[in-house]
């Protein structure tokens, strides 16, 4: 038997500290030497560092950071953009968010190294709209950073320069995909573009932009430090480093841990203090509600890129989301695809009418009024859907249902019949007791 | 609102949803400030309905044109964008808006109880506005907060691990025009036009009010400095070495 894993805190070192959020706390705490460390640095050498580390994104794709920086053309001496995504709005996912509440010069500093690796004198946050204490903390952080000389012209002595622009959105989901995050940046409705080209030939303004996820750009800082073989000395051979682990529902200490890519949800529900008492896990969720759901076959699945796709996942956001035996899985499947189609962009058909007809089919089966057909027609529509979408936002819509049928097909047979409200009454999954105001089959709050 | 027929005294042609000049001076000046922070003008468009929110409490005509002038586009145009996104309101919305989340995980630990509750005490669905002007109630989609849920937010502040007798203590503390504090924010929630300014990007310096993270936050900080774990040590400064795997596998 293998050591138990235990939490390293990197990111979140620091985050109960007395007003963790001033540039003052952070410097006390170390901030700001990766910074000194990538500008004694040639830019191409801080890219490398990055490649080495084997850092992937921490956005969901889990594509190679390194790499996306180095895809960038050669400079032509016209502007180079990065735009870094904290739009995040992936059920479950909590993790960027209270990073930017407790640490937001983390992800400056981040921000300073990476624009000075890839070459870029402007750099974009585009956070959520719907978070405004946040908003508050990052303007305030790069006022902050401007004012001691981490941001602006000549940057600590170096001869580099670089604004840094903090936007806030206004409530769209789909924003946190790149290519429309990109559209919205630039003013307009936030629909996904074709690709090619990548943003890192054509993105911002249709110039080189690199973008990533808060989190990936917040462990860049410590990579420079540290060294790259700190980092790899963390997690797994191809998952490398830390990463914020985020437990949700029905567990009995959720919140943030922070440990190496590879842990199991065992060991980490074993450090939240397991499901709720007197209950048992049910499904969970690796990555978000756009990730296959896992059941407790799956509590030793090692949470890294590699083991979570084999056993037929995704790590995504590692979104843990947790739910016990007393949790009706129509009901929140149901919930999820009615998310979708409030955020679909409308853009392709599969996705715009697809979403709306799973939705249909899943509202009758929370109803107990399926038909003996609706389980085939929601597999039918779902490989109607994967892969044919413009862009991930379909393909995730797919996951929690093709999922949930693979594991609890004979829930779906039971929509036939009975409401999920009667099979899995509300107040039994709730944290508090309450008595359901409505009738059978009537869950409240399911957007028109 | 007063901007959408204000007669002129000279009788002047004042177009349906103008600005009178004060107003449209101070918003030009604004927006100015707004755009110099891009490379390109039309990146301004968010931040600028967000600006017209806060002078209308929604985005109105007069804003509509107001950004359509300031960044040479089309009312057509600024129509399109501002119909895309949920923040912005096409109806003047009360002074706060509360919004319930009924994704999935919030819903199934009381989000829908919170929602029924707040719905037949306010007396208003979706998207609706009670009759005194104070609350647009509002389902809203995962706020990332759910190691917090069930979880309310009012004009965008995080209000977590509600309750259905919490929720309804919130609002009518809203409504009877007290202060009322986040669990995770400012020291109390803004009017619903103040919050659009600073999400137009103009500060209302209170970043430095609330804590910085709460207990669900710090619960694995807490945890591995009580257990004594810690992450690799970094390795003194100009050294390569290798240092121990924390996970091998």
């Amino acid at each position: 038997m293998t050591e138990a894993t235990t939490l390293t805190p990197v990111l979140t070192k620091h985050w109960d500290a007395e007003r963790s959020w001033t540039l003052a706390t952070y410097l006390q705490n170390g901030g700001y030497r990766g910074l000194r460390a990538a500008l004694a640095m040639a830019p191409a050498d801080v890219v490398t560092a990055v490649k080495d580390s084997g850092l992937r994104g921490r956005g969901g794709a889990g594509f190679p950071t390194g790499m996306k920086w180095g895809f960038l053309p050669a400079p032509d001496g016209g502007p180079r953009y990065l735009v870094i995504n904290a739009d995040e709005s992936e059920p479950g996912t909590c993790k960027d968010i209270p990073l930017m509440l407790a640490s937001p010069q983390e992800l400056i500093e981040g921000a300073i190294i990476t624009s000075y690796a890839i070459g870029c004198d402007h750099a974009f946050i585009y956070v959520r709209g719907e978070v405004l204490h946040v908003y508050r903390r990052l303007l305030n952080a790069v006022a902050e950073a401007k004012a001691a000389g981490y941001v602006g012209e000549n940057i600590l002595g170096s001869g580099f320069d670089l604004e840094i622009t903090v936007h806030a959105g206004a409530g769209a989901y789909i924003c946190g995909e790149e290519t429309a995050l990109l559209d919205s940046l630039e003013g307009r409705r936030g629909q996904p573009r074709l690709k090619p080209p990548f943003p890192a030939v054509a993105g911002l303004y249709a110039r080189p932009t690199v973008v990533n996820n808060v989190e990936s750009i917040a462990s860049v800082p410590a990579i420079l430090e540290a060294g790259a073989d700190w980092f790899k000395s963390m997690g797994t051979e191809r998952s490398t480093g830390h990463g914020l682990f985020s437990l949700s529902g029905h567990v009995a200490r959720p919140g943030q841990y922070e440990a190496p890519l590879g842990i199991t949800l065992r060991e980490l529900l074993d450090m939240a203090g397991g499901v709720r008492e007197g209950r048992e896990l049910k499904f969970w969720t690796p990555g978000g509600s756009s990730t296959p759901l896992f059941t407790a076959e799956h509590l030793d699945v090692p949470l890294d890129y590699e083991s979570v796709g084999k056993a037929g996942s995704m790590l995504g956001t590692r979104a843990l989301q947790i739910f016990d035996e007393t949790t009706s899985v129509v009901r929140a499947v149901a919930r999820w695809i009615a998310f979708y189609k409030h955020e679909s962009c409308g853009k392709c058909t599969p996705c715009r009418e697809g979403t709306f007809w799973l939705d249909q089919i899943l509202q009758r089966l929370v109803a107990g009024k399926g038909t003996s057909e609706d389980i085939d027609t929601l597999l039918d529509l779902c490989d109607n859907i994967l892969g044919r979408a413009f862009c991930a936002l379909g393909d995730g819509a797919t996951s929690p249902v093709t999922s949930a049928i693979q594991y609890f097909r004979d829930e779906f047979e039971a929509g036939t019949h009975t409401p999920a409200d009667v099979l899995f009454p509300p107040e039994r999954s709730s944290l508090f007791t309450y008595t359901p105001r409505r009738g059978a089959g009537q869950f409240a709050g399911v957007h028109a | 609102m007063s901007v959408e027929s204000t007669p002129s005294a000279e009788g002047a042609a004042v177009r349906r949803g103008a600005y009178d000049e004060a107003t449209r001076a101070r918003l030009d000046a604004d927006a100015a400030q707004v755009v110099a922070r891009y490379p390109e003008a039309r990146s301004a468009l968010l931040p600028l309905l967000h600006l017209v929110q806060s002078e209308d409490g929604y985005v109105s005509p007069a804003g509509i044109a107001f950004c359509a002038q300031m960044l040479n586009l089309s009312t057509a145009e600024v129509s399109a964008v501002a119909t895309f996104y949920t923040q912005y309101k096409r109806r003047p919305n009360g002074e706060y808006t509360v919004g319930v989340c009924t994704n999935t995980l919030c819903a199934v630990i009381g989000g829908d109880a919170i929602w029924e509750e707040l719905s037949d005490h306010l007396g208003v669905g979706h998207d609706e506005t009670t009759a005194d002007g104070a609350i647009t109630l509002e389902r809203v989609e995962c706020n990332a907060a759910c190691d917090y849920a069930p979880v309310v937010m009012v004009n965008w502040e995080f209000f977590d691990n509600q309750t259905p007798a919490s929720a309804v203590e919130t609002v009518d503390r809203l409504r009877s025009g007290e202060a009322v504090a986040p669990t995770r924010g400012a020291a109390s929630v803004c009017s619903f036009k103040a919050m659009s300014r600073v999400l137009a990007g103009f500060s209302d310096g209170r970043a430095d009010e609330g804590v910085g993270a709460g207990e669900a936050t710090t619960r694995g900080t807490v945890l591995a400095r009580e257990r004594g774990w810690t992450a690799p040590p970094f390795p003194a400064a100009g050294t390569t070495q290798q240092s121990d795997q924390v996970k091998g596998s």
